[in-house]
């Protein structure tokens, strides 16, 4: 259960800190997913991490929490077509034509910028399960929350 | 070997939790053991004494690698481990909203 | 023609997401997009089936193979998948025109049409998937879509259903992931092809890992001893999705996956034919008993797919039978196809069956048989193909029914197996009686004085449940001599051929 008010100024303030690292700390594991362990799924948690964080320590009211399940639901729709239509791209154009095909030029091993598609699908895997994990949370608070009223 | 054996008592604990449990959150903690022995277990497979991490790259030395592919079948299979899970969990606490109580002797709707 | 197998998979999942994305501002997006989806993948499988019978092989992402190892995920086609897609397409196709009026029952209904995509796109996947563990992703894509599908209407029966369901189902799906682990270990490969290539120079685990595989799939397929989630979940779930679970699903992702293993993959063994056999028999029987005492419409009709599930794994299972213990190779074509038949016969008028309770569910609100009565004249179209389909299903002529049925009891007898030729005879009988039960107390008897004003089910509904009871009729015309070589024999062919699939695919 979330109270509206959230925790102490000191877990507030800490928060604070935290998360945004944490955030980028999860795009820097999603980006390099293509040169390093990690990649979409392992971003995803960590940046989800977060927004958990930042839910659980400021609370929230459950009107806010209702209102804001749509947009994760249409971030985390949005993001897995983008992936398809990144897919079906390969299928059309004239280089490649096939399905997941790599349309991008290869580049250089070991560089950021390499692998063709690779990093962009790490991306928007990323931002798909940031959004479908905060998402799961902020359902299963939603449920909890109802039920208790 | 004694690993593969560990592995399938895990596995063997999470079927026990699954079979006997009367609790819904103790069953599905149950499903996630089980789960977590089939993951060990295809680590293992992968897995190769003294082995290196499976990257092509200037910063490690290129030894044996261990095989990346079960790596790779474990990562899938956690992200649907992860839907199934949440799924499940929705559906006990909307059951609890029902029959307030996670006590599976008592849900006895259907029978036959 | 092989570049037109990942739409296959584009197009429903393109489809869902667009509904998803979309459905926050247009409701019936849904609506309009499931219907020409559905009629292009029909349109598509029809293609498909009228070229030659070829296996079809496509690379996702282009990947050639490397020093003769595959490394690229294979989509395949070939005779056995035509037969698939050509149910899932065409049952597929008539559910979704029969939800278009019966979902309005529920809020979200964008959802419903988005998690129905889904499904059919893990369906289409399980049956073109070239490697087994594609196989196991999209197998768990369909498997989570019928979960929340199951509990789409979050009353009690239907929530506890889906736990049930899905608690079995997260086991069997374990199961399997574990003998795919053990593939990998003993063969190093994941591709089919390759899998049946190398297989016969291993040794260890091929008998444990053939009876991890039979328990896995034989629980999502429900044979008998695993069957105990299919009367719930399939009774509970929205009717419409309940003829999309008994007449694809169990098909798709339990039996057509038996099918492909045990002749394709791995090496015909008298242990495996004989396990199969028993387990069609068993859940032949013991379906059928526990469905006569059952007074709920659906639950009735989930116990009977049980019973025909075992008719199709007995046709199957006798094929292997007869192959692994040498005997004639008319035999075994025999009953391969009246299995192969019966498969495709069960997923229409299972499919009119569940559709038709529906009907009577929706403009009744019951579906207890003691408390219905004399719909007949009510509802003229639902009762007429409901008795089209009950006949179908207890194997009376002309329906297709009686020749799928016909075909199996005929390879019984002349591979010597009087016994079970014998069983499929009496729960055939049985079968007639529960049906004419359901006649008795549904459609005709006295009407009861509340469902004086009961009208017939609205247009979209009346008519998928039209065009099904023409298909039951229709369908009798492919066992002909002349027809039959269009359609089942390549997928017998291809079953035949065991020890040809590596070859086909991979050319190796």
């Amino acid at each position: 259960m979330i109270s509206p008010h959230g925790m102490t100024i000191i877990v507030k303030k800490i928060c604070q800190f935290i998360a945004p690292t944490i955030f980028l700390f999860g795009i820097y594991i999603s980006v390099y997913g293509h040169l390093s362990p990690g990649g979409g799924f392992a971003g995803g948690v960590i940046m989800a991490s977060a927004f958990i964080l930042q839910i659980l320590s400021d609370g929230s009211l459950l009107e806010k929490l209702k209102s804001e399940r749509w947009r994760l639901e249409l971030s985390e729709s949005l993001s897995i077509f983008s992936f398809l239509i990144l897919a079906v791209l390969g299928l059309l154009l004239a280089g490649t034509a096939v399905f997941f095909g790599n349309f991008l030029p290869p580049g250089k091993l070991g560089q950021l910028i390499s692998g063709g598609f690779i990093p962009i699908g790490n991306l928007i895997i990323g931002i798909e399960v940031c959004a479908s994990m905060t998402l799961i949370f902020v359902a299963l608070i939603i449920f909890k929350d109802e039920e208790s009223e | 070997m004694i690993l593969f054996v560990l592995c399938f008592v895990l596995f063997m604990i999470g079927l026990y939790g699954v079979i006997l449990q009367r609790n819904l959150i103790k069953i599905i903690i149950g499903l996630a053991i089980m789960e977590y022995s089939v993951y060990l277990f295809l680590i293992l497979i992968g897995y190769v004494k003294g082995g290196t991490v499976p990257i092509i790259s200037d910063f490690f030395e290129n030894g044996p690698f261990v095989d990346p592919l079960p790596q790779a079948l474990v990562l899938t299979a956690i992200v649907i481990g992860l839907a199934t899970k949440a799924l499940l969990l929705s559906v006990a606490i909307r059951l609890y909203k029902h029959y307030g109580t996670f006590d599976i002797r008592k849900m006895n709707n259907l029978k036959g | 023609m092989g570049s037109l197998l990942p739409l296959y998979i584009i197009i429903p999942l393109g489809t869902a997401f667009l509904t998803l994305i979309f459905g926050r501002w247009l409701h019936n997006l849904g609506k309009y997009l499931i219907i020409p989806a559905m009629l292009f993948l029909t349109g598509l499988t029809i293609y498909f089936v009228s070229q030659i019978p070829q296996t079809v092989v496509y690379r996702v992402g282009g990947f050639a193979d490397v020093l003769n190892i595959p490394v690229a995920i294979f989509l395949v086609a070939d005779g056995l998948t035509n037969i698939l897609l050509l149910i899932i397409s065409i049952v597929g196709l008539l559910v979704a025109l029969y939800s278009l009026s019966y979902t309005k029952q529920y809020t979200g209904e964008t959802k419903f049409y988005a998690l129905f995509c889904l499904m059919l796109a893990g369906m289409y996947g399980v049956v073109i998937a070239g490697d087994i563990f594609n196989l196991f992703v999209f197998l768990e894509i369909a498997s989570i879509a019928s979960y929340t599908l199951v509990a789409f209407g979050i009353e009690k029966q239907q929530l506890e259903a889906t736990f049930k369901y899905q608690v079995l189902g997260g086991v069997s799906s374990l199961i399997i992931l574990s003998a795919i682990g053990f593939i990998y270990w003993t063969t190093g490969t994941l591709n089919l092809a390759d899998i049946a290539r190398q297989l016969p120079q291993v040794k260890s685990f091929q008998l444990f890992v053939s009876v991890l595989l039979i328990g896995g799939f034989g629980l999502k397929a429900a044979l008998v001893p695993f069957h105990s989630w299919l009367p719930d979940a399939h009774s509970s779930a929205p009717s419409p999705i309940s003829a999309m679970l008994s007449g694809v699903l169990i098909k798709a992702v339990g039996a057509y996956v038996i099918i492909r293993l045990f002749f394709n993959i791995f090496q015909i063994n008298y242990q495996i034919a004989m396990t199969i056999t028993v387990l069609g028999t068993l859940s032949m029987i013991v379906g059928v008993f526990l469905a006569i005492g059952q007074w709920d419409f659906k639950r009735l009709l989930a116990y009977h797919s049980i019973s025909q599930m075992g008719y199709v794994v007995l046709g199957i299972g006798i094929g292997l039978l007869v192959l692994a213990t040498g005997g004639q190779e008319k035999v075994a074509i025999l009953a391969i196809t009246g299995g192969l038949f019966h498969m495709l016969n069960h997923s229409i008028f299972k499919a009119l069956l569940f559709l038709n309770a529906g009907s009577v569910e929706y403009r009744t609100g019951t579906r207890d048989l003691k408390r219905l009565g004399g719909l007949a004249e009510k509802m003229p179209i639902t009762s007429g193909s409901s008795f089209v389909a009950s006949m179908a299903i207890s194997g009376i002529p002309p329906f297709n029914g009686f020749f799928s049925k016909v075909v199996i009891i005929f390879a019984a007898i002349q591979a010597g197996y009087y016994w079970l030729a014998f069983f499929a005879v009496v729960v055939s009988i049985v079968t007639l009686a529960s049906f004419t039960k359901v006649q008795k107390y549904a459609f005709y008897g006295e009407l009861p004085a509340k469902y004086e004003n009961v009208k017939e089910s609205p247009f979209g509904m009346s008519l998928s449940m039209t065009i099904l009871a023409i298909l039951c009729l229709i369908m009798s015309l492919l066992i002909i001599p002349g027809v039959r070589e269009i359609f089942l024999k390549p997928a017998v062919d291809v079953l035949m051929d065991a020890s040809k699939y590596s070859v086909k695919v991979i050319g190796l």
